[in-house]
């Protein structure tokens, strides 16, 4: 079949296609709902660059043009240069370091001309068409554990390299990808103990540290009970028992404070905090402040952001108070609105039935894209498609999550809706690559 | 390639399915089975404007105004957001010390929590009004500026008439909750402000407006659609008349008493004065604190309505009512005589009372000339009357016709506080001397309206609308009338007349006759308008302060003219010494030319002069007044010292909490707003308390002399 076929748009899937446009579509109703100030002209101020909602238009002419440009690009280009796009995203990210611009909080950031990139976004893209690329090769056997090794490396070593930038949200993202060797046949073990230490962590912040360390041992000593049989018959049961207890005791006594006091910043520690509505410990605290010896987030509210978030959804009520007629994030009660909290803006604006059904639309993207992924016939595009499910889920679940007040705050992006060029082009070229490659399903063999 | 793990895609969607769900039921939680959010949301962004609609007005009979309205600019502080701003600069503006700021901050909080808007100065100055004003952009995020309407008073008189408005305390919100008041509103506390409050408040309006996180106002909230108007409170329509009043009130200056006019044909009182009274303009505006405290430590009681809240024996006014009594129950008829060889000896051996000149009379003489000796008998008839089997009986049917006079109760003055008065019962004297073992011996000081009998100088007043009427008077009152209807039924008892005992006119004729004789002939004679048929009685009433003799009051009481009567009134000087004739009778016959002929006659200007310039300004309050001074002084200097240590302190210790210990010096300020007397300390009149105290030591009987 020939790539000068007429239309580009044979065998692209237009239900993506919709739902992209409708929430971008959305997303600019939101930026407006959330910055438009009473008395400007509407269609005005959407062309003159100067309002929020005006450039999140433009970026989104912008992002149109580049998805034209993907789809017109050859499906194998993508699998072809997965690893040079890896690779620039990697020195891209290096790049960072010396060449960041100050900006407050975070060292991701370059400026180029008028202009703010932020290569750990743009990581995404690399990174999911790297592991795809990984995964996809003959003589990856997946099954070995050396294979799933490089393949936790080369999503592990960006999400690093953004820690050091100072965006543990962004880097967290990163972790998404093992949804898609999971998929790929990553021991379900892994899944279940990654569960396991996510409750033991949980645990350990709610719980007195002795009574949970009783309550661990009293577990392993039930637990060599029930197995006394299979023990009696293999002494080494003791032995993995024992280390199993170890473990566990090791992680909630030693494993959980040190992360809390040496790896995680004070204000992070109170976010999470904050979010099982727990005050923090004051040996925490303690470590803290010795560590940095300056006074800036001295008491500061910080609940403060998920309180207001939480009444500005709240107050939206069954149905909404009706766009630009929502209190909390008309008049500034709600910090970072038009960007990490916009899903506030809807939800106080449509209350209850417009954050559902913006849910539903969420999850019906993810589902096709699962579809999109599962029909394809190369390995490389199902990774793919995967890595994009993966990576929108991890945004769309945490963003609102955080802003529910389930999540601690981690400033990452709702995806098409929150405001930010880089953000939304990065999501524009991540699903437009997809829709590429599936309307190419077809053409592969291989 | 592991092409079995498509299962996974199963697992897959289930968690993202299981993460939406949890989300979505998040959502739910909050913005549809959480309510508190909506309401969070409102404290954030919704400001609640109170408007305060221009408060009642009140006027007088010939519809000129008593009181009036003008604004004042109180500074509200919102603590919470208070922080921040250059406080040092602020104070000079206020002409505060930062401690002083602190203070109030703290008094604030303590008062009305931190993110609600209090007080912080009531009624600024014009000086610090325009200052503040002008630099207000740098302290909007906390303060700003109400406008509040205040009373004035332009014609400066009446002031414990129409009584003042204050700042609502917390109990008076707990007493009237849902009735609309917020803290730091003010209502009426005294005076009829207070008993029309309903009428005067008006409907407060709420004005909703939007603000931002930084409290700045962006506009009205939803167009203004759930604004309420503020609806003008009510003006009334006294009975009272200006000019008469400000004639009495001058007419009192520098005495201690009152005067009370009552319209018989109607109940409303034309003047009530209490004095020493006090310029009401004192309590408004930015001096009122300073002012209230100094009135209220005042010993000559200023702030004391004594028109309603002070009690006097009637002495002989009282006579009136006993020739009532003694008619109707027939113990006595008009041409009954009894003889006065120089005292009543009706009681044997016990102290005899005198009367002033000896003689044989009847009843019309017996009052013309008030004697002592004459009313005695009678009331012994009253009481040993073969009709009523016991004492307890006999005083019982006596107190009957009292209560029906309006005595020994509340007349129901819609008037605040008003006093009752006491009238002796057989419970009172059982429980003093024990069951049985009185009689009218006891008490017989009563029937010359001495001893046990107490009354208010409006009961005295209302007896002589009483007697005027010939049987019955309409509930004194001040307000005639409100504008807009009387929709509180504030007004509802103030129209019926009180027929409570059924009398006959000729009974009231011959009391009339012995009244009118009191002006032509009798103690009176120096009292009579030229021209007008009065009827009047004189009383000296002999009163007693811890024990102490003090020197008489002067009574007066009258109506006029007989015949169709226009005005009953009635007039105390305390401590005068002399005889009722002397002082009262004279303020009363000007009041009742004023009233009847608008005018002074140029012949009684001089006797006018002469009674507003006379000082009668009792020994023992001079005394007092003179104690109050020096320890004012020696409170001063204590105080300045105080001052100094605290702020020494102060400098030293930073925190807030440090602010809190400074509140208890404020409860150097007394807490009682009204100086409902406490007659141990303050009150040089004689009260019941003290005169059961007299009665047990048996000081009172002896009434050596002159009781005219």
């Amino acid at each position: 079949m020939s790539q000068r076929d007429p239309a580009i748009s044979k065998g692209i899937d237009w239900s993506l296609i919709w739902i992209y446009f409708l929430l971008v579509t959305i997303g600019l109703l939101a930026i407006f709902g959330a910055t438009y100030k009473e008395g400007d002209p509407v269609i005005q101020s959407f062309l003159n660059f100067k309002t929020d909602y005006s450039k999140q238009f433009y970026f989104f002419l912008v992002a149109l043009v580049l998805g034209l440009f993907t789809l017109l690009t050859d499906s194998k280009f993508f699998s072809a240069t997965a690893n040079i796009w890896y690779t620039a995203g990697i020195i891209l990210l290096l790049l960072v370091f010396p060449f960041h611009t100050r900006v407050s909080g975070t060292e991701s950031i370059i400026r180029i001309g008028g202009f703010q990139f932020q290569p750990a976004e743009f990581c995404k893209i690399s990174v999911a068409l790297a592991l795809a690329k990984y995964l996809s090769r003959p003589d990856t056997d997946f099954t070995r554990t050396r294979s799933q090794l490089i393949a936790a490396a080369i999503t592990i070593f960006p999400a690093a390299l953004t820690i050091m930038q100072k965006e543990t949200g962004l880097a967290l993202v990163f972790f998404a990808f093992f949804l898609v060797m999971y998929r790929e046949g990553l021991p379900s073990a892994i899944l279940v103990i990654g569960f396991a230490v996510g409750a033991l962590v949980i645990a350990t912040l709610l719980v007195e540290k002795n009574t949970l360390a009783l309550v661990l041992t009293g577990l392993a000593l039930l637990l060599a009970y029930l197995m006394r049989r299979q023990i009696s018959r293999d002494p080494s049961f003791h032995i993995q028992l024992l280390l199993l207890w170890v473990v566990c005791v090791g992680i909630q006594r030693f494993g959980v404070p040190f992360v809390f006091k040496h790896v995680l910043k004070l204000y992070q520690v109170e976010r999470i905090y904050s979010t099982i509505g727990r005050e923090v410990p004051q040996e925490y605290i303690e470590v803290h402040e010795k560590e940095t010896d300056n006074t800036t987030g001295k008491k500061k509210d910080t609940d403060y952001n998920v309180r207001q978030s939480k009444i500005a959804i709240g107050s939206g009520g069954v149905i909404g108070k009706g766009l630009l007629k929502g209190t909390q994030t008309r008049y500034g009660f709600v910090p970072e609105q038009r960007t990490d909290f916009i899903f506030d803006t809807i939800a106080e604006g449509f209350g209850f039935v417009g954050s559902f059904i913006l849910m539903l639309i969420y999850l019906l993207l993810l589902f096709r894209i699962v579809t999109v992924a599962e029909r394809q016939r190369s390995v490389f595009s199902r990774c793919y498609g995967y890595g994009v499910a993966a990576v929108f889920f991890f945004h769309i679940a945490i963003n609102v999550a955080m802003t529910v007040g389930l999540a601690p705050v981690i400033g990452i992006p709702l995806p098409f809706i929150s405001y930010g060029g880089t953000s939304l082009l990065t999501f524009t070229i991540l699903l437009f690559i997809l829709v590429r490659l599936d309307a190419d399903r077809h053409m592969v063999i291989r | 390639m592991p092409v079995f793990n498509q299962s996974r895609s199963r697992i897959i969607r289930l968690i993202f399915l299981i993460a939406f769900i949890v989300i979505i039921a998040q959502l739910f939680y909050l913005q549809v089975i959480s309510g508190k959010y909506q309401r969070l949301a409102d404290e954030n962004a919704i400001l609640k404007k109170v408007v305060y609609p221009p408060r009642g007005l009140v006027f007088d009979r010939k519809k000129k105004a008593l009181l009036n309205n003008t604004l004042a600019y109180d500074l509200m502080v919102t603590p919470s957001q208070a922080k921040g701003i250059d406080t040092t600069y602020f104070c000079r503006l206020m002409e505060i010390d930062t401690a002083e700021y602190r203070k109030r901050i703290i008094a604030a909080i303590i008062k009305n929590k931190s993110f609600r808007p209090s007080v912080f100065e009531a009624s600024l100055t014009a000086q610090k009004y325009a200052r503040i004003q002008e630099n207000m952009w740098r302290f909007e995020s906390g303060f700003y500026i109400q406008e509040r309407p205040i009373r004035s008073y332009p014609s400066n008189c009446g002031a414990n008439i129409v009584g003042y408005i204050g700042e609502v305390d917390t109990n008076y919100l707990k007493r009237h909750t849902g009735e609309g008041y917020l803290s730091g509103d003010y209502a009426g506390m005294t005076g009829i402000e207070s008993s029309y409050e309903k009428a005067l408040m008006g409907q407060r309006g709420i004005q909703y407006l939007i603000k931002d996180n930084f409290n700045r106002i962006k506009g009205p909230y939803e167009n203004g659609t759930l604004d309420e108007k503020a609806i003008a409170g009510n003006n009334l329509y006294t009975s009272l008349d200006i000019d008469l009043q400000l004639l009495g009130e001058k007419l009192m200056t520098n005495k201690v008493g009152s005067i009370v006019a009552i319209d018989p044909a109607t109940g409303g009182i034309i003047s009530m004065v209490s004095s020493p009274t006090y310029n009401p303009n004192y309590l408004t505006g930015s001096e009122r604190r300073k002012n209230f405290s100094q009135l209220y430590q005042d010993p000559q009681l200023p702030l004391l309505n004594r028109a309603v809240n002070a009690n006097y024996s009637p002495g002989s006014t009282f006579k009136t009512l006993q020739a009532l009594v003694g008619l109707h129950e027939g113990v006595i008829s008009t041409t009954t005589t009894f003889s006065c060889s120089g005292a009543f000896y009706g009681c044997g051996s016990a102290k005899p009372m005198k009367c002033l000149d000896p003689g044989t009379f009847y009843l019309k003489t017996a009052i013309t000339h008030s004697c002592n000796t004459y009313f005695a008998n009678v009331m012994q008839r009253v009481i040993n009357n073969p009709k009523y089997p016991t004492m307890d009986s006999s005083l019982r049917n006596w107190d009957r016709y009292m209560y029906a006079f309006g005595l020994g109760h509340r007349l129901g003055i819609d008037i605040p506080t008003e006093q009752t008065g006491n009238i002796p019962t057989p419970e009172d004297f059982n429980k003093i001397y024990g069951n049985g073992r009185w009689n009218f011996c006891t008490y017989r000081s009563v029937s010359i309206g001495q001893g046990e009998v107490n009354t208010t100088p409006l009961q005295v007043a209302n007896e002589m609308a009483y007697l005027a009427n010939k049987g019955w008077f309409i509930i004194p009152h001040i307000v005639d009338s409100i504008e807009g209807g009387d929709k509180f039924g504030l007004l509802e008892k103030y129209k019926k007349r009180n027929v409570p005992i059924d009398i006959p006119d000729t009974i009231f004729s011959s009391v009339q006759d012995g009244m009118q004789g009191v002006m032509e002939s009798g103690t009176g004679r120096g009292a009579q308008v030229p021209g007008v048929i009065m009827c009047g009685k004189t009383g000296t009433v002999e009163n007693y302060y811890r024990g102490v003799k003090q020197p008489n009051h002067s009574f007066f009481a009258a109506f006029a003219p007989r015949d169709n009567p226009k005005i009953a009134i009635m007039c105390v000087v305390e401590n005068s010494g002399r005889f009722g004739g002397t002082y009262a009778a004279p303020i009363v016959s000007l009041m009742i030319e004023k009233y009847l002929n608008d005018t002074i006659a140029a012949n009684r200007i001089a006797l006018e002069e002469r009674m507003t310039n006379t000082n009668l300004i009792p020994p023992l309050m001079l005394q007092k007044m003179r104690t109050r001074d020096s320890l004012m002084q020696v409170k001063r200097d204590s105080m300045e010292r105080i001052k100094t240590e605290l702020i020494d302190s102060l400098q030293m210790q930073e925190t807030p909490e440090d602010g809190m210990k400074l509140t208890p010096q404020k409860n150097n300020v007394p807490k009682r707003k009204v100086p409902a007397g406490d007659p141990s300390r303050t009150n040089i009149m004689i009260k019941p308390d003290d005169r059961k105290q007299l009665v047990k030591t048996r000081v009172t009987p002896g009434l050596k002399n002159d009781l005219v």
